[in-house]
């Protein structure tokens, strides 16, 4: 009697601590989700900007108005530009990440699984500063030397994200690959078919949901980061014109203005709208994910 | 079963309490003993007063380092004092201390050109502690050595594009700007545009940080850019402007106009401790070693005063 009791108490007491973390969890969210929007959504309703304008402006600079007393604060040539660097760099890491994984699975499995991936974890773990550093002295000078310019621009921030995106989407397409059942590619095999049939007619076929996961989730992480694509992409808040000219995308503008402008002014309320739009971002990256996987499963059966 | 457990209960119960009421007693003890450490510093030095207390500075990075040891050498004399010295910029620095939620806020610009509530401004008493001197600099392939004040108005407006409309090679200018809102970048404006303001079709980069600009311009040929004095090396080229040499003793006469102050912002009646800090970064101690160390330019050898729309008169 007493040890059942006992024993009552302790799958209580587990079920507060789980049930208390994951509230934390929850709360965390909403209150971070909550700050966003207040402060972001501040910018249209305290300070009169129209949405339009923020939206579809191509003009920033905060700190001055235009002629009927709006504050320039067109936010489309950023949105344009994190746009350009996150495509760009999925389009470059893509290839590598697709056929590094196809290679681990299906010719050197031993070696994927003791070499490859622990070198890919490792990529992984190397602090965004780091990547940004090495665009600063080997990117942006190599850009500049067949490209004339200034080097500084969307290509060679791509080329930096491409690098630092190509661990999650190796290893999240290598999941994907691997998880193809052995059967498929027997009963290609048994056909008749070669290897590069079976891989293109079966494995990727069967794989793409996991392989599109693993793209999304590479530009989601090519959207949020901050610190290495500011350093490399030059922050000249214009419509790209090119690949090979300044550009500036919403997380650089971001970093670069939170600790100067001082809390409740229009430049603060922008800057807040512009982490508003990452967040909005975020969550649709999130849907396509969801929706990816559930078309997937639908279609596997 | 019941009954161990809540002898368990009970131990830990009174281990906590054990440590709640060690905690309070060495509280207590420690205070006491601030107390007394300061009381005897201040009969043997006549310098640091009966003070206790913390102090938490946040704002401009730029005046970071110089708070940082001159609150380390204060808090050496004064034990029972703490101080924090956190970054953020000069933006932050200001918002902290017109909420009142920090003692100092340190900015490189005046609090007018952050702040454009007159009630908020009215609640905050101006600390000008050190004063940074900045230049224009350029890559080491330029082969320009004074531009005046007009010319680098023409560059950072973009009205000149080249290097040969100025003297120089046949080659475009690579602007790099500071961020927009940065102290040095304020400061800059400030003495090159005059109060003109850059045309929104001109946007050339923006760096966020000294220390990157420093590496751009070294590795970007035919690039322009300001730094502080202390940012001035080998990598790179200073410009005279108009003849004059970006050096101490010409800010100190205000013949080289690029510069400003380090303010430390605090309320207009601190307390005690506050004011203590403040009066001690105003010290010698503080003036005629430490800024000097960490590359400022003491305020006490200012030979003129500068006020926040930009007046200048001599002392």
């Amino acid at each position: 009697m007493a040890g059942i009791s006992d024993k009552r108490g302790i799958e209580r007491r587990g079920r507060v601590l789980t049930g208390s973390a994951v509230a934390l969890v929850v709360v965390l969210v909403c209150t971070l989700v909550f700050m966003v929007c207040s402060r972001g959504l501040a910018t249209f309703l305290t300070d009169g900007v129209p949405l339009s304008s923020f939206l579809g402006g191509t003009t920033w600079n905060p700190h001055q108005n235009d002629a009927s007393g709006v504050p320039l604060v067109g936010a489309l040539p950023m949105i344009a530009g994190s746009f350009a660097v996150t495509l760009l760099s999925c389009a470059l890491a893509l290839p590598f990440a697709l056929g590094a994984s196809l290679f681990v699975v299906d010719v050197a499995p031993n070696f994927g699984r003791r070499v490859f991936r622990p070198m890919i974890e490792l990529l992984v773990g190397i602090p965004s500063v780091v990547f940004g550093l090495v665009g600063l002295s080997i990117v942006v000078p190599w850009t500049r030397s067949w490209a004339g310019g200034t080097g500084y621009g969307i290509l060679s921030s791509s080329i930096v994200l491409a690098f630092m995106i190509l661990p999650t989407v190796t290893s999240l397409a290598t999941d994907a690959i691997a998880a193809v059942p052995n059967s498929y590619r027997d009963g290609s095999y048994g056909l008749g078919c070669t290897r590069w049939q079976t891989i293109v007619h079966v494995e990727v076929p069967s794989a793409m949901p996991g392989i599109l996961t693993a793209v999304i989730m590479g530009m989601t992480r090519a959207f949020g980061e901050a610190l290495a694509v500011q350093m490399v992409i030059g922050n000249a808040a214009q419509l790209p014109q090119g690949l090979l000219t300044p550009a500036a995308t919403l997380t650089s503008v971001l970093t670069m203005g939170m600790g100067n402008e001082a809390m409740g002014t229009v430049y603060n309320d922008v800057l807040w709208s512009l982490a508003l739009v990452l967040l909005a971002m975020s969550l649709v990256f999130i849907l396509l994910v969801h929706l990816v996987g559930r078309l997937g499963a639908a279609r596997n059966g | 079963m019941i009954k161990s457990l809540s002898r368990r209960q009970l131990l830990s119960l009174a281990g906590a309490a054990t440590v709640v009421g060690l905690g309070l007693m060495g509280c207590s003890s420690s205070s006491d003993a601030g107390t007394s450490s300061s009381t005897g510093s201040s009969s043997s030095t006549e310098t640091s007063a009966n003070i206790s207390g913390s102090i938490t500075a946040v704002g401009s990075t730029a005046l970071q380092p110089l708070v940082e040891a001159a609150a380390e050498q204060f808090m050496t004399q004064n034990p029972s004092v703490q101080i924090t010295v956190q970054g953020g910029g000069s933006g932050q620095g200001i918002t902290q201390i017109a909420q009142g939620s920090v003692q100092i806020g340190d900015s490189d610009v005046f609090a007018e050109e952050k702040l454009t509530d007159a009630s908020a401004l009215a609640k905050l008493a101006d600390n000008k502690v050190a004063v940074v001197g900045m230049g224009p600099v350029v890559n080491t392939n330029v082969s320009v050595d004074d531009l005046t004040i007009a010319q680098l108005k023409s560059i950072f407006t973009g009205a000149v594009t080249n290097w040969k409309d100025l003297g120089g090679d046949d080659a475009d200018i690579v602007v790099i700007n500071r961020a927009s809102g940065s102290g040095t970048r304020a400061t800059f404006e400030n003495a090159v545009l005059g109060g003109d303001t850059v045309p929104a079709s001109f946007t050339p980069q923006e760096q966020d940080s000294s220390g990157t600009v420093a590496k751009m311009i070294s590795d970007t040929p035919n690039s322009i850019s300001y730094l502080a004095f202390t940012y001035f090396s080998d990598t790179l080229k200073a410009l005279s402007v108009g003849g004059v040499k970006p050096e101490e003793g010409n800010v100190e006469t205000n013949e080289w106009t690029i510069w400003a102050y380090e303010h430390m912002y605090t309320a207009v009646s601190p307390d005690a401790t506050t004011q203590a800090f403040i009066d001690y970064m105003l010290s010698d101690d503080v003036q005629g070693s430490l800024v000097e160390q960490t590359g400022y330019i003491p305020v006490s050898g200012m030979k003129v005063a500068r006020d926040a729309s930009g007046n200048v008169t001599s002392l």
